[in-house]
């Protein structure tokens, strides 16, 4: 379908269980952790999908999927009607990917760090300079950090440094994985109030992971939830806490999520495409 | 513009590492400090071997002989290492998942990261040479110098084939990869003639010292150097490394790529979240 930006469409993952349990234990040591269970997603282009559940349940395999790290073993992803399995390079091209854990050569400089970035992105070094500086500055980040070695840097500075390398290569498709975790309220601020005009700026589209229910809340057009590698409900935040109300009450999302996940598995399944 | 871009990411590369080993200044300086000495221990073994044998022997040549094995080793093990590394270091560091994700070639990553180790190497060879000629006496008048570079050439390309190839252990065993690439490289060294010449191997060990690249490697360039053996006679040593590049660097390349397949397929590539 036309303008989309993502769409996965009955995707399943399962990782072999290592060491010698996972070879010769007994017979449920050996199956195959299941950690994507047949998911149907898509984001159109512009939209902010938010994408929320409990430890383990897929979010990470997801964007991994997406972001060409791992293979499917079933099931399709395209993106901006590339596919990922057969066009992993044009893919790439489109997309950049923000984790929980600001992954860095720690003894190099932010600066540093960045340009090799944008360099493996075909990037000027004129160019990145110049773009590092403004995202960083945009991102409440002093000149004086951007040349001191990563590892003196706080974990939340690192982790706006790792954001300015997502927002850097100019994505149109950005996969944010917890990208607020380890920031205090005035830095998650700046972080969502900078997604937010990234989008509107260079009409990115976003996939969201996080465990901040408010903050899903405020940056998602949409939100998916996930438990042990399915969707169980994708709606617009509002549609999601009305189908939940109770008796004139309207429930939190925080509330709407724990009456969604972590209940013994019915084969409920739901998808969240948009055609 | 496709090229410009691949030619940028190569670049990232040695740019990187340039830095790394600017903000690492300490570290290369107490390693080439290491391998100095261990170049002078050698050598002065060659310059003793007269008095712990009682036999009066020819020794310049013997220093030039170990000395020669010695420096070709360094260089050697040097675009090994600095290709092997490749990987293990970004596993290290954790940012492999993101240097992976990037549009850039694989090819243009070895690009870099040869081009890197071999700038490298040369440093790191020449100024261990540098000391060392000054702690005694080279007699070089003999030598055939082009044809030395030449024949280190050769082992460069089988090298860095060999270097691919050992890359891809770290990608398949995050724990213990690494070491496993010191261990083959070790194994090299072992039965390739660094310090003494094949012939004392016992044969199942000399079969695989005709497999080692480095043992032509050292047999050309003792030739060159030791015996002036013109270029054109060097052509024994030259085809089998030319060979042995020409058929290692794209099976290490295709290797690589389906060891890279194989990672994604298991979910090896990460380390957390
Ligand atoms: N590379 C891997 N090898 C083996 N198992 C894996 C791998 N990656 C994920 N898993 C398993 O797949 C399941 C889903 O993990 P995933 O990281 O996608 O969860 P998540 O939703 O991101 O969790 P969290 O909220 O804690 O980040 C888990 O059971 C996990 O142990
Ligand atoms: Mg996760």
């Amino acid at each position: 379908m036309e303008g989309l930006a993502l769409d996965v469409r009955d995707v399943t993952k399962t990782f072999p269980r290592g060491g010698l349990l996972g070879l010769l234990g007994p017979r449920r040591e050996r199956e195959r952790i299941v950690a994507l269970a047949g998911i149907n997603l898509a984001v159109r282009r512009g939209e902010i999908l938010g994408l929320l559940g409990p430890n383990g349940s897929g979010k990470s395999t997801l964007v991994r999927l997406i972001a060409t790290l791992l293979l499917p073993d079933s099931g399709q992803i395209t993106v901006f009607g590339h596919d990922a399995q057969r066009e992993p390079r044009a893919v790439r091209r489109l997309i950049n990917r923000v984790s929980a854990d600001a992954a860095f050569f720690k003894g190099l400089t932010a600066m540093e760090n960045l340009l090799f970035t944008a360099r493996l992105y075909g990037l000027s070094g004129r160019t990145a300079r110049r773009r590092a500086s403004e995202i960083l500055a945009r991102l409440g980040l002093d000149g004086l950090s951007l040349h001191r070695p990563l590892e003196q840097l706080s974990r939340g500075t690192q982790q706006k440094v790792a954001i300015a390398r997502a927002f850097l290569t100019a994505p149109v498709l950005l996969l944010l994985d917890e990208p607020t975790t380890g920031l205090d309220p005035h830095s998650r601020r700046e972080v969502q109030r900078f997604i937010l005009e990234v989008r509107e700026d260079h009409d990115a589209s976003v996939l969201l992971t996080t465990h901040a229910m408010e903050e899903a809340e405020r940056l998602s057009d949409r939100i998916a939830i996930i438990d042990e590698g399915r969707i169980v409900a994708c709606d617009t935040p509002t549609s999601l806490r009305e189908r939940f109300r109770l008796n004139g009450h309207l429930p939190s999302l925080e509330e709407v999520f724990l009456a969604l996940t972590g209940k013994p598995l019915e084969e409920e399944r739901c998808a969240c495409s948009v055609n | 513009m496709r090229l410009l871009r691949e030619l940028r990411a190569a670049y990232a590369f040695i740019e990187r590492n340039s830095n790394l080993v600017k903000r690492y200044w300490g570290w290369e300086l107490v390693w080439l400090t290491y391998s100095i000495v261990e170049a002078l221990a050698i050598t002065y073994l060659g310059a003793g071997i007269g008095a712990i044998t009682g036999q009066s022997l020819d020794t310049t040549y013997l220093i030039l002989y170990l000395l020669v094995g010695t420096l070709v080793w360094a260089y050697l093990a040097t675009i090994f290492d600095g290709l092997s590394e490749a990987i293990s270091w970004e596993r290290w560091e954790g940012t492999i998942e993101y240097t992976f994700m990037a549009p850039a070639s694989r090819l243009s990553h070895f690009l870099g990261t040869t081009a890197f180790a071999i700038a490298y190497g040369l440093v790191r060879t020449l100024l261990i040479l540098g000391v060392v000629a000054l702690s005694f006496h080279l007699d070089l008048g003999r030598a055939n110098l082009p044809g030395a570079v030449l024949v280190l050439l050769g082992g460069s390309l089988a090298f860095i084939g060999l270097g691919i190839l050992a890359a891809i252990l770290p990608l398949l065993f995050p724990e213990r990869g690494e070491q496993m690439s010191y261990a083959f490289q070790a194994l090299i060294l072992l039965v390739s003639g660094i310090y003494y010449p094949v012939e004392v191997l016992p044969p199942w060990l000399q079969r695989l010292a005709a497999l080692s690249p480095a043992t032509y490697a050292l047999q050309g360039i003792r030739a060159a150097l030791l015996e002036g053996e013109p270029t054109a006679a060097l052509a024994g040593e030259l085809l089998p490394l030319v060979l042995m590049g020409l058929i290692l660097i794209p099976s290490g390349l295709m290797a690589f790529s389906l060891a890279e397949r194989y990672a994604k397929r298991t979910g090896r590539l990460k380390r957390s979240g």
